[in-house]
């Protein structure tokens, strides 16, 4: 028991660090790393998107997938499972994203924006607790996706092997994979180091089941504090390291404060409500962006068809004008947090109040 | 012994359901989960309610043998 809660604090600590030291290796300031942004990122690179500052494949995505692949098989964890309401995944996968694009970060980064002291990210975080308790309310209920089911064996394999093709498109980098030339998607490490630093975060989160969203879920609801621990380790090794890079380089990794925080906004309102939206989702899906990854990688396509949900989601941010930048949220995105909210508290509820086989 | 199939089902539902059948309070309980998560949060959540837990695997399944 004790065995568990200390590998979760040692495997998050180790996550806070790799996020912060990503900046120094070249990632954007407060984005060591961010499952939204990069899939977001990697979206626009295949062209699902034009947003020219937002286009490269990301590899810490690629190493995420591909390390919990790695350490699921290597645990004889890894098994082709689905068919748990892969459509209704689909949808809440893609409004994950628009209230991650909407507060501009996923539950993850928002730790490591609070580890950068943005401010804005309380907000952030007081909107996401809000949409985990929501979510608790309908599993108390007896809200369920159902059952997965074992599938054709090899179904699992897909999304890692696609994650393969991605890293090959990314190192030929043949000229239809758009790749910015300045904005967000233009800071990046050299991609190994990248690749590297996904796949230990990957396999990490493997072993230790590291949630942001389950992490708040597991208090609320049964008072068991493992997931949290990793949570508040990635935390506190973030502002360590950010602290320490600070010190060293003489340049500040840590800038309390709401303005002028680097790839964020103030509006308070909709930080709150579009984190809202991540929480709600998330705990409608079983787990926040980083676990639908590792659960990617561990054979489970009802993730992998999240993981899709999450990338035509962004594609569609950036087209339809729903994604926030630094002078703030737009009109369609508000709608679209809107619209998302809605659309949660209708899947909620006919898969709480109308219940079939379980 | 009550028997709760958890089976394809993915945290936290194993777990509410563990603790729904828990308030019974019966002495012994069989769990049935498919994945590892399940099985660690299953397991956590009956120790911490006082239950001794066994597991035998067979072909990617866990039984959890519970008892008070």
């Amino acid at each position: 028991m004790n065995n568990e809660k200390t590998t979760i604090i040692a495997a998050g600590a180790v996550i806070g660090v790799i996020a912060s030291v990503l900046v120094l290796f070249g990632n954007p300031v407060n984005m060591g790393f961010c499952i939204a942004c990069f899939i977001r990122d990697t979206a626009g690179a295949l062209g699902m998107h034009r947003a020219a500052p937002v286009q490269y494949i990301r590899p810490e995505i690629i190493g995420i997938i591909l390390g919990a692949f790695c350490m699921a098989f290597f645990h004889k964890e890894f098994a082709s499972k689905g068919g748990s309401a892969p459509m209704t995944r689909f949808t809440l996968g893609f409004f994950v994203m628009v209230g991650c694009l909407m507060f501009l970060g996923c539950p993850f980064r928002m730790i490591v924006r609070l580890a950068g002291g943005d401010l804005n990210a309380v907000l952030g975080l007081l909107g996401f607790f809000g949409g985990v308790l929501t979510g608790v309310f309908f599993l108390n209920k007896g809200f369920s996706l159902k059952r997965s089911y074992r599938l054709a064996a090899w179904d699992g394999y897909v999304l890692p092997a696609v994650q393969v093709v991605f890293l090959i498109l990314l190192i030929a980098a043949p000229a239809f994979i758009f790749f910015s030339e300045e904005g967000p998607a233009s800071k990046h490490a050299f991609w190994l180091i990248s690749l590297l630093a996904g796949a230990a975060v990957g396999a990490l989160a493997q072993r230790t089941r590291l949630c942001m969203a389950g992490g708040l879920r597991d208090v609320v609801l049964f008072k068991d504090y493992k997931l949290i621990l990793g949570f508040v380790a990635v935390f506190a090794a973030a502002l360590v390291t950010n602290v320490v890079l600070t010190l060293v380089t003489g340049t500040p990794y840590v800038n309390f404060g709401f303005a002028g925080q680097p790839v964020a906004h103030t509006d308070g309102i909709w930080n709150l409500l579009g984190m809202y939206l991540v929480g709600f989702a998330a705990i409608l899906l079983g787990g926040c962006p980083l676990r639908q990854l590792v659960l990617s990688g561990e054979g489970n396509t009802d993730s992998q068809v999240t993981y899709l949900g999450l990338l035509v989601g962004a594609a569609f941010c950036h087209n339809f004008g729903l994604a926030s930048s630094g002078e703030g949220p737009t009109a369609n995105g508000k709608i679209g947090v809107i619209v998302g909210i809605c659309v949660c508290l209708i899947i909620a509820s006919l898969n709480t109040f109308k219940k079939g086989d379980k | 012994m009550k028997t709760v199939d958890a089976r394809g089902l993915s945290c936290p539902e194993p777990v509410l359901m563990a603790r729904e059948a828990l308030k019974t309070k019966e002495k012994e309980y069989m769990i049935l989960v498919d994945n590892m998560t399940s099985r660690e949060n299953v397991t956590r959540f009956a120790r911490s309610q006082g239950y001794d837990v066994k597991v035998t695997e067979k072909d990617g399944e866990f039984t959890l043998s519970l008892r008070k």
